[in-house]
């Protein structure tokens, strides 16, 4: 009998939420009336990076603080702020990290060349192949 | 096909197995630090969190003493082991601010009457916004500021007993 209340207990038990008690913040869910803003918001929000889901963006994220970061581009977009200056806001904060947007940066130049000096091998490989067929 | 070249898909796997057991042995940082270290708090100026108590500027960061900055919240279980270490650091004469996270007034006057208040000030931030403009990813998370206002080290998550020593150091630093 004491086993089965314990089994029992178990499954009625929360897990505890590391969440607040607060609604979310009030443009965290919610689109701007200005379609030409919202899209920009949405685009911006998209390649900014969710600092609780790393891997996420603050777009797809439920966590609390994904949403008063979207609460935040939000009510930036619409007092007129370019999305430009807002990632930069960030990235002064939490580093290029925060942002999907590839940079030039040195650390990013393989990122750029890979793509050419795959496609150089490529034509290489084939090249061989041709000869080896022609001969 | 030579016999390097035959085995070149066995050493690349090899080399492969071995880099990822490395970083599952040695695990990457996964915390994001503010890059705020050596610039000035930026400007904010919160509401008062619960009637009575003082609220938070950051011109109340400036006043050319060492303050700790505590982001804190009291629905945060971490929360409620560290407010007693930071008990401890206001003893040894550490003056701490605090930065209350999404928080209700009720909710944090219960938390402060059950494990203590160590603040002298606690600002409300409801949104967020004051703790995304610090660089601050979580809660818990401290900063030691300088008497100009100046971020001086991030901790990020709750400080424990153990770290009482270093805090005070960092804090005498900031001086």
């Amino acid at each position: 009998m004491r086993a089965l209340l314990l089994i029992a207990a178990m499954v009625i038990a929360q897990p505890l939420l590391a969440d607040s008690n607060l609604p979310p913040s009030y443009w965290s869910n919610r689109q701007l009336p200005d379609a030409r803003e919202e899209a920009e918001a949405q685009a911006l929000m998209e390649q900014i990076r969710c600092l609780v889901c790393q891997g996420q963006s603050i777009a797809d994220s439920d966590a609390e603080l994904a949403g008063d970061m979207r609460d935040l581009v939000r009510r930036r977009i619409a007092a007129g702020e370019k999305p430009s200056s807002i990632r930069a806001w960030l990235i002064d904060r939490y580093g290029t990290w925060i942002s999907y947007k590839p940079t030039a940066e040195p650390a990013a130049w393989p990122l750029w060349l890979a793509p050419l000096g795959l496609l150089l091998v490529g034509v290489w490989l084939i090249r061989r192949r041709i000869r080896l067929k022609g001969g | 096909m030579s016999r390097a070249v035959r085995f070149a898909p066995l050493a690349l796997l090899l080399l492969i197995v071995a880099a990822l057991v490395w970083r599952l042995a040695t695990p990457a940082d996964t915390n994001v630090h503010s890059t705020l270290e050596g610039k000035p708090v930026p400007a904010f100026d919160l509401g008062e969190a619960l009637p009575g108590k003082p609220a938070l500027s950051s011109a109340d960061l400036s006043t050319g003493q060492p303050h700790l900055l505590n982001i804190f919240a009291s629905w945060c279980v971490p929360c409620v082991t560290e407010v007693k270490v930071l008990q401890t650091l206001k003893d040894k004469g550490a003056r701490i601010e605090g930065i209350a996270v999404r928080d209700r007034p009720e909710d944090l006057a219960d938390f402060l009457a059950v494990n203590g208040d160590p603040y002298e000030r606690i600002g409300s931030d409801e949104r967020s916004q004051v703790q995304i403009s610090l660089g601050s990813s979580g809660v818990p998370e401290s900063f030691v500021v300088d008497g100009k206002g100046v971020i001086r080290y991030q901790h990020i998550g709750a400080i424990e007993a153990s770290d009482v020593p270093m805090i005070l150091a960092k804090l005498e630093q900031a001086r």
